[in-house]
């Protein structure tokens, strides 16, 4: 199982036995960054991904992801990235045929994550989803019918070779007694990485703080690593920088 | 490593009565570890009934957030072969098409009628489709545990994981219900189930518990005073994504119930329990402030300050009191009355037993009470 590029803080907190990754964020610390970079490594060295972009278009990824320099468009012309325009989900869709568009959708994402497993030197496919938040309300705020969705994506983590990426905003549900789908998927994810603003406010140079919780999982060899990491980011055109508080000048 | 109730689980059910059934409990700071008990729970009993020595013949699992893979690799690694694994474990599999959309799609691919309710599954696996018809689920359990080869009468033992997941597809009720039924069912010899106390209402995981008659708790093992979720607090994160307690109520039939405490901790990729608890003293220690000096008592500074005798009138021990003040010197003391009275003692004390005094100067029998004098008369203000 290759790691998730880049010899960074962040590739070294995730390491690579963890399948589901939960990103949470919130308004001050937008959590998207790291969803770019994830993806941009997902597609080097011949792995591919299925992309739910309910939040943003195509447009928007392509471009901030070529000053990264990953070209979306060469990516999805190979079939390398399989693209989700889903900004109009469900669209047509009555209240109570959601359920039945997330079947298609699902089925969507499992035929083209066998089609990518059956090619020669099929690298790690990965299923990111642009957020969950967003897919909620396109459900009209069925919890069920998400987690439905969301629980036969894991699926595909233990039956392929198959990462699954998943952005929330943790503001909006902080709110609320029980916290709805955000405890849901803190559950089932193996690794939750979350961005937040430093306690100390807005600051030019440090962008905000990652914390990566990779609770490790029972079917996977692993030694006794760390699994609570805290480290500070700062968002560039081409990428981020990671590092510990106080190790820049 | 949880030696009572797995015992309790193997023996299984006496005549005329319920089958035993364990409710483990955890919660979202824990809940890898809480995993890792059922597991545990799951591979000893399955050992027992390989090796002959529980009532059951067989355990049946049924998986809901996990892979099946999951618990056939971990029984390996406890040291299950491939023949005790066939014999004696089934694994009822809820997790990989539970809503049965994955047959929905094969069958609009493929365009063919070759539906069959359980088609070709591996070796002990058999994929259940339909989690919202509970008492299909109930007859798939029966039929299952039923399946299993030996001698003498048919017990299986059943596991579920987990109720939290079976309870988004079905109402409290009715799964309680299948709980009872199951516990009530001849054949079953124990049931053991996991529920993530966070993801319901209180009174969810409580009504679980009633059904049980041992009950199993996972709980942080250091509890951050702070804020749990502040990322500053990595250490206590840390230890307990590592490690937690594994707090025990066993009831008996005679309706005493009995305690247990184990700390509970990841080795590498298996569980491990510990009964020393060492997590107690830690938490102590970590109260008091690491300063440069000592806030501390040694034993003997415990027992001297146990020997003072304090100043009041009524110590209690019938005798009188009488309180120094400086004026006259104590009977016992033929000092020189230069030296101060503290320093008598020490220099010389008395038959042996060491015996710590104070002695109160009253400073205000010079002043007449109520006096006109202004204390302030001297302030040049």
């Amino acid at each position: 199982m290759e790691e998730y590029g880049g010899g960074d803080l962040l590739s070294e907190a995730m390491g690579s036995a963890a399948r589901v990754v939960v990103v949470e964020d919130c308004v001050e610390a937008p959590g998207a960054f790291v969803l770019h970079l994830l993806l941009k490594r997902a597609l080097a060295s011949g792995g591919a991904a299925a992309f739910l972009a309910l939040a943003q278009p195509f447009t928007h990824y392509d471009r901030i992801l070529r000053k990264m320099g990953c070209n979306l468009s060469l990516h999805r012309r190979n079939e390398r990235l399989h693209f989700f325009e889903l900004q109009a989900f469900p669209a047509g869709a009555r209240n109570g045929a959601i359920a039945d568009s997330l079947v298609r959708l699902y089925s969507e994402i499992q035929r083209v994550a066998e089609a990518t497993r059956t090619e020669e030197n099929a690298g790690q496919f990965t299923v990111m989803v642009d957020d969950i938040t967003l897919l909620e309300v396109a459900a009209h705020g069925s919890v069920d019918d998400v987690l439905d969705f969301l629980h036969y994506c894991v699926t595909l983590t233990s039956e392929m070779n198959c990462w699954l990426v998943i952005l929330i905003h943790e503001d909006i549900y902080a709110g609320e007694e029980n916290m709805g789908l955000l405890l849901h998927l803190r559950h089932i994810a193996d690794l939750v990485v979350k961005a937040a603003p430093l306690s100390t406010g807005l600051a030019a140079d440090v962008h905000g703080q990652l914390s990566v919780v990779n609770k490790g999982t029972f079917n996977k060899q692993r030694a006794n690593g760390q699994k609570v990491w805290n480290f500070h980011f700062k968002v560039k055109e081409n990428g981020a920088d990671f590092f510990y508080p106080g190790s820049r000048h | 490593m949880a030696e009572p109730i797995v015992r309790c689980l193997r023996d299984g059910r006496l005549d005329g009565e319920h089958s035993p059934a364990l409710a483990v409990g955890g919660s979202l700071q824990c809940c890898q570890l809480a995993a890792g008990a059922m597991l545990h729970v799951a591979a000893a009993l399955a050992s027992q009934a390989a090796a002959g020595k529980a009532q059951a013949r067989g355990l049946v699992v049924v998986v809901f957030d996990r892979s099946p893979e999951v618990y056939l690799e971990f029984m390996r690694r406890r040291g299950l072969d491939t023949n005790a694994l066939n014999r004696c474990v089934r694994i009822l599999d809820c997790y990989s098409d539970p809503l049965g959309w994955k047959q929905k799609i094969q069958n609009q691919q493929h365009r063919e009628n070759s539906t069959k309710q359980f088609p070709a599954n591996k070796d002990n696996i058999t994929v259940f489709r339909n989690v919202k018809d509970v008492k299909k689920l109930m007859c798939s359990i029966t039929e299952i545990g039923g399946g299993f080869e030996g001698e003498g009468k048919q017990y299986f033992s059943i596991a579920v994981d987990s109720i939290s997941s079976m309870l988004r597809h079905a109402s409290v009720p009715s799964i309680s219900g299948l709980l009872s039924n199951l516990r009530s069912h001849e054949p079953v010899s124990s049931i053991f189930w996991l529920i993530h106390s966070d993801l319901h209402e209180p009174k969810v995981p409580r009504a679980f518990e009633c059904l049980s008659t041992m009950v199993a708790c996972v709980e942080p093992a250091l509890v951050d005073p702070v804020c749990v979720e502040s990322p500053g607090n990595l250490s206590v994160l840390e230890q307990n994504y590592s490690k937690a307690k594994f707090i025990v109520r066993l009831k008996r039939r005679n309706g005493r119930v009995k305690h247990f405490y184990e700390e509970l901790y990841v080795e590498g990729t298996d569980v491990k329990f510990d009964s020393a608890p060492s997590v107690m003293t830690e938490v102590n220690q970590s109260l008091v402030p690491k300063v440069q000096f000592n806030l501390e008592l040694s034993e003997k500074e415990r027992t001297d300050r146990a020997n003072v005798v304090l100043p009041f009138e009524h110590q209690g021990k019938g005798e009188p009191i009488r309180i120094y003040d400086g004026r006259r010197s104590l009977p016992e003391d033929q000092r020189d009355s230069n030296l101060a009275p503290a320093l008598v003692d020490e220099i010389a004390p008395k038959s042996g037993t060491a015996k710590g005094e104070i002695h109160y100067v009253r400073d205000s029998d010079d002043e007449q009470p109520d006096s006109d004098e202004d204390p302030d008369d001297d302030l040049d203000i």
